[in-house]
Parts: C-alpha cells; sequence; structure tokens
C-alpha cells in the first residue's frame, strides 16, 4: 500500500512533466496550426545550454533557469521569422516534416559534438536532500518541479484564456486578416508565441536537467509520450494538456508498479482507444 | 561397382575442395573487417565511433597490410536492432567479401548475426555483447567471444560483494537477452555464496530514462544490495534516481556492468564507491597506459575520451584476428580460427589470454572500485584496481559452458 502511494506521487511528478512540454506544444498548435516536432529537440536544447552555461562560464541553476529558455526562445523566434513562416499557408503537413528534420539535425549536432551518454548536472544545493515521508523519500528538488510546472501551466492558461493578449492571439488564429484589419501586427504574435512555446519547451529542459543526464537523446526519449499527451487531451487545447499530462504520468506511474514491461505502450494503448471513440482528443473541439 | 563409383565420385568432389583450402590464400586480395556498433545510440560512447576507431587503429599497426594483402575496415550502425545487424551482416559478407564482423554491441544483435556467420564461414570477433549463451548453448564455430561475459562480470561484483556482507539482493533488469542474462548469472553466484535474492524489477529497454519507480520498489524490498543488470545509458540513469531517492543511504548499490564511459558521465560524486569489474582500464600499466592515451589523442576521437573494455578489445580482437591470418596465410575462416585458439594473446589488453574450443577468450579481469573526487588526480583517473582475477576464475571452464561443439571434442 505505502509503495503504491509512491508510485501514485511519482506518477504526478512525472505527469507536470509531460504537461509542462505539451502545453508548449498545444499552445503553438493551437495558435499557429503547426505540429511542432522540434519540440523534443528545443527541450533538451534548454538543458544543454544549462549545461554549457554551467561547463563554460560557471553559470548556475538560477540563473539558467531564465537564461537558457531566453536562449533557445530566441533561436526559435529566428527559426519561426526565417523558415517556418513560410509554411503557414500550406498543409500543417509541411511543417510537421519540416520541425521533424529540424530535430534532427538539432540532436545530430549536438550528438557529434558531445556524445551520447550524458552529462552531470546537479541538482542546486538550497534544493539537494529530501523529506521523509511516511509511505517514501521525496527528494526536494522533485517536489520543486511539481509546484513549478503546475504555476507555470496555469499561468501559461490564464494568459492565453483570460487577458486581453490572450484574445488577440486566439482571434488571430480564428481570422488574421480580420485581426490585421483592426491594426494589430498578427505576423508578431505569431512570432512571439513560437518563441514563447519555445521557451517553454527549454524550461522544462532545464528542470529536468538535474534529474537527468543532460544527452542528446532526452528530447527524442520524450516527444513520442508528449505527443500522445497532446493527442489524447485534444490537439491545440491547453487545459486538455494539462490534465492529461498529469493523469497519464499517473497512468504510467501505476504500470511501472503493477505491470512494468508494459510501461513504455501503456499511454499509446491509451491513445488508440482515445482515438478511436473520441477522435478529437478528450477536451478538443471538432473543427 | 555401385560402391565404387561412389566413392570415387566423392574422391573426384573431394579432391579439388581439398586443393582449393590449400593453396586458397587471401580470398578477393584483401582482408576486409567490418565493424558492426551502435553509432548514434544508447551505447555508442562506450562502443560506436571509438571501436571503429580502435579496428583501425589495430590495422594501422599491422601496417594496412596482412600477408602482402590489403586490409580494409567497413563500418555500421546497426542502431540496437537485431534485424538491421543481421541484414547488414548478409549483406556485407554476400556483396562486400567481408570476412570477419567486429564488435556487435548489445547481446540482442550478436545472437542474431550468430547463425548467419555460422552458415556463411565468417569469422564474428564479439567485445560489446554479454550474454553467456554466445559461447553456451547458441555456440558456433566460428564466434569469438573476446572482452567479458556475463558470468566474468556477476563472478567478480557479485561474489566480492556477498563476500562483504552484502547477503540479500533485488535486481534492477533491463529487459532483454543480455539483462535477463547478467541477472540469473548474478544470482546464481549470490545464491552460491550464501545469499539470497528478494525479488526484481525489469524495465523495457531502450525507451526508459526515469527509473524513480523501479528505484522506489527496490527500496521497498529491503534488500541490502541493489544489483543493476543493465548498461550504458540506463545504468547511469539509475544510479542517478537511485542517489536522488536516498537509496544509496540505507542500500548499496552493485553495478554488475560499468563502463568507465558510464563513469565519466555521472561524475564521481555521484559515483564514487562503486564496484565494477572491468577486462581493461587505461591506467593498469605502461603498455595499456601507452596504447590508451594513443587512442585519446587521436584526431578521430573527437570527445578525447579514454577507451572502455569494449574498445580496446576491439583493438585487441582484431588484432589476434590478423596475426592468425597472417600465421594462417590465408583469410579462410576454419584455418584463421584455428590458428586464433592455438596462438596466446599478449598484448596490453591480456596476458597469455586464450581462446577456447567454445570460442570464449579467457584472461584476466580486474575488480576495481571508483574513487571518491579527493582520491582522484584528475580527469579519467577514476579506478582503484582492488584486485586481478586470473583467467580461470575470471571465466567459466568449457565443461561449464555446456557449447555442444566443444562438448563433442
Amino acid at each position: 500500500m505505502q509503495a503504491l502511494f509512491g508510485q501514485l506521487l511519482l506518477g504526478l511528478i512525472n505527469g507536470s512533466f509531460y504537461a509542462l512540454l505539451s502545453l508548449g506544444l498545444s499552445i503553438i498548435f493551437g495558435l499557429l496550426n503547426v505540429v511542432n516536432f522540434a519540440h523534443g529537440a528545443l527541450y533538451m536544447s534548454g538543458a544543454m545550454v544549462a549545461w554549457l552555461l554551467a561547463q563554460y562560464l560557471g553559470i548556475g541553476y538560477w540563473p539558467a533557469l531564465l537564461l537558457a529558455p531566453a536562449v533557445v526562445g530566441l533561436v526559435g523566434v529566428v527559426i519561426e521569422r526565417t523558415m517556418l513562416r513560410r509554411l503557414y499557408q500550406l498543409d500543417n503537413l509541411y511543417g510537421l516534416l519540416f520541425t521533424f528534420g529540424l530535430t534532427l539535425v538539432i540532436e545530430g549536432l549536438f550528438h557529434e559534438q558531445y556524445g551520447n551518454s550524458g552529462n552531470p548536472y546537479p541538482v542546486p544545493e538550497v534544493l539537494q536532500g529530501g523529506v521523509r515521508l511516511p509511505f517514501m523519500y521525496l527528494p526536494e528538488y522533485r517536489a520543486w518541479v511539481v509546484v513549478v510546472a503546475m504555476i507555470v501551466c496555469f499561468g501559461s492558461w490564464l494568459v492565453i484564456e483570460r487577458t486581453k493578449l490572450g484574445s488577440y492571439l486566439r482571434a488571430g488564429t480564428e481570422n488574421p486578416r480580420l485581426v490585421q484589419a483592426f491594426g494589430i501586427n498578427v505576423p508578431l504574435m505569431f512570432t512571439i508565441t513560437y518563441g514563447f512555446g519555445v521557451a517553454l519547451a527549454a524550461f522544462a529542459g532545464v528542470m529536468a536537467a538535474p534529474i537527468y543526464q543532460v544527452s542528446p537523446g532526452m528530447g527524442s526519449n520524450l516527444i513520442m509520450v508528449v505527443f500522445a499527451v497532446v493527442v489524447i487531451g485534444g490537439m491545440g487545447s491547453i487545459l486538455g494538456s494539462i490534465l492529461t499530462g498529469v493523469g497519464l504520468g499517473v497512468i504510467e506511474g501505476l504500470t511501472r508498479y503493477f505491470y512494468p514491461p508494459a510501461s513504455s505502450v501503456v499511454i499509446f494503448v491509451i491513445m488508440a482507444l482515445v482515438l478511436l471513440v473520441r477522435p478529437a482528443g478528450l477536451f478538443g473541439r471538432q473543427k | 561397382m555401385k560402391k565404387t563409383v561412389s566413392i570415387a565420385l566423392l574422391l573426384a568432389l573431394a579432391a579439388p575442395a581439398g586443393v582449393l583450402a590449400q593453396g586458397k590464400g587471401i580470398s578477393d586480395g584483401v582482408v576486409k573487417l567490418g565493424v558492426l556498433t551502435d553509432m548514434t545510440g544508447y551505447y555508442s560512447d562506450l562502443a560506436g565511433p571509438g571501436s571503429v576507431l580502435a579496428a583501425k587503429m589495430a590495422v594501422e599497426d599491422f601496417g594496412g597490410k596482412v600477408d602482402g594483402k590489403p586490409i580494409q575496415v567497413v563500418s555500421a550502425d546497426h542502431q540496437l536492432k537485431a534485424d538491421v545487424a543481421s541484414n547488414t551482416a548478409r549483406k556485407w559478407i554476400d556483396e562486400q567479401q567481408v570476412d570477419a564482423l567486429v564488435d556487435l554491441v548489445s547481446s540482442s544483435t550478436a545472437l542474431a548475426v550468430m547463425p548467419i556467420v555460422n552458415e556463411k564461414k565468417r569469422i564474428a570477433l564479439f567485445s560489446g555483447p554479454g550474454t553467456t549463451a554466445i559461447t553456451g548453448d547458441k555456440c558456433n564455430p566460428y564466434t569469438v567471444h573476446y572482452t567479458y561475459n556475463n558470468w566474468a562480470l556477476a563472478n567478480g561484483t557479485g561474489r566480492e560483494v556477498v563476500e562483504q556482507g552484502g547477503k540479500s539482493w533485488f535486481f534492477i533488469t533491463a529487459d532483454y537477452a543480455f539483462g535477463k542474462s547478467l541477472e540469473e548469472d548474478t544470482s546464481a553466484v549470490v545464491k552460491a555464496a550464501g545469499g539470497k535474492v528478494l525479488g526484481s524489477v525489469r524495465f523495457p529497454s531502450p525507451g526508459t530514462t526515469d527509473f524513480s519507480s523501479y528505484v522506489l520498489q527496490a527500496q521497498s524490498s529491503g534488500a541490502q544490495i541493489i544489483g543493476l543488470a543493465n548498461a550504458g545509458q540506463d545504468t547511469v540513469n539509475s544510479i542517478k534516481a537511485a542517489t536522488e531517492y536516498g537509496l544509496t543511504k540505507s542500500q548499496k548499490l552493485a553495478g554488475l556492468l560499468i563502463f568507465i564511459s558510464d563513469i565519466h558521465s555521472l561524475g564521481l560524486q555521484t559515483a564514487q564507491g562503486l564496484y565494477a569489474t572491468t577486462a581493461f582500464y587505461w591506467d593498469h600499466d605502461d603498455a595499456s597506459r601507452k596504447w590508451a592515451k594513443r587512442f585519446q589523442s587521436h584526431p578521430d576521437n573527437k570527445k578525447k575520451a579514454m577507451p572502455t573494455m569494449v574498445q580496446a578489445g576491439v583493438y585487441s580482437s582484431v588484432r589476434h584476428y590478423l596475426e592468425a591470418v597472417k600465421a594462417a596465410h590465408t583469410d579462410d575462416a576454419d584455418a584463421v580460427m584455428a590458428k586464433m585458439r592455438e596462438l596466446p594473446v599478449n598484448d596490453f589488453f591480456a596476458q597469455n589470454g586464450r581462446i577456447g574450443p567454445d570460442g570464449l577468450h579467457r584472461h584476466d579481469m580486474y575488480l576495481v572500485q571508483v574513487k571518491t573526487p579527493k582520491e582522484s588526480k584528475g580527469p579519467w583517473d577514476y579506478y582503484k584496481i582492488l584486485k586481478t582475477i586470473p583467467a580461470s576464475q575470471a571465466f567459466p571452464s568449457v565443461e561449464a559452458q555446456k557449447c555442444p561443439i566443444a562438448v563433442k571434442k
């Protein structure tokens, strides 16, 4: 019973990661209609940049938490301005293929330079150690990850659903010409959105760096799961991706406990089932 | 009458074959080695490009020629997939006349190419895989298992840990041929030494990055020792999770297969104190230091990493193969295998190593412990060598191997 509670908590921790990543993916898809396959690679870049900052400039975790997403977000802006922008008019399959190619290039470059077995990134000093709960030992850093992920997820949701900027964004995706006619710079909004989505991925990467090794493969390990989360939650639904992210983390944790060999497929089984019953996803709207 | 005719016929058929075998020399005028390894995946740092480099260094040291004929090295990425490995092996042998396959890291790919080398009579020099089945019940006359096997790892680390008082064990096992075999072998050693095995959890590999849930199960098992029957990035990630969840405060980790690249990637802070059994450590003696530094500073070694035991084993196995080709004056697999078994291995990697009729290369192994950050004097200064395990104790005897072709003889 104790172990079960432990697994539930672990599921929650993993789920908050899934939520953080699928959130960025959902925002980009919801507003730009681009299936951003490069999300995993950008997540990895966030972790890599944090590691590079520590390695070569001696910049620690806390500044990196802001710096790395800023750097990677800027790269995202450049990608959007110079390349992705040209694909908006086309079928979104083109965006998917382009970002997939981008993933291979980014991962390839890091792999070539830093090998595959990863590099250590220490947990910041303040968060070392843990709390002994009645049913498990909870590392402080993991608790911190859950709290931050929840705050970021909720904050993003608020901005998009409840603010003026958010309403411009949503309107811009519905009818860009009309919104532009009101004097709003729609292309700039798209750039900001993509940059923000990318920065979110990079932020998750920095959060992940002390937990996993910082290695070029860390994004591709996760991206398939995150895509499944987004599909189950409903492409473009922000609330959907947050809730399913957390929920699937818990389900995966429980599978690891009861029948480990199935843990790597359980999410995809659920995805298949959901697609059969509700093709638009649990929280998705049929277009 | 009928009998005489058939005997005559047989003789007629046999005679030219015999003549051919004698005068075979180097077929198609070139000795070709194919390094089939994991170039980009989980094991690419411990084998991968470093294995290709090691093979090339062995060829360089041979002057690029054996018995007057050029030596060529080709390489490919098997992506840790058995089907890719067997397809590549078949293509290499059929279309490119590759004479020997090298490395084959990961047991599943090694087991997949074994029937092919057996059928086509080509030689496989395995340096990366660990499963004991290679020279056990699945053995064939054309395979050499060169660097280490799971039995050696289990006996080295497993026995030592039990002797130091680690009586109860729980395993975190990679769910494929290699991991399961390592768990079985170590369980047997633990039980034989008077310990007991409380259980195990098997995780999908590759594909698992988060080990916290397995670590938690290991923790709640209450075992004194948590045996890690996994390799490469899996080991690294499981050690990381174990440290994070405070497992190392009340229980001890025993990494059953640890490569120096794993230690490098973990950092000594996390890895300190771990026991490991290894076939090679660069800082062992003058010869190993000399070779390792050459490897490290080679222009092809972009990461400037020290060689792992797999990579050192690749060099040594290729070199031994070439020596055998030179001595046999042919690349005919049967003749070369006979020479490889006949000649001892003496280089920086092994002293008086011998390849048995089962194909297992028996040589000394080392039990090492990872240094603390204070003990380490610099980069790659990671191991204290606790003892040398002599070949006769490090590897199972031919009889114990249950290899059908070795037992018949």
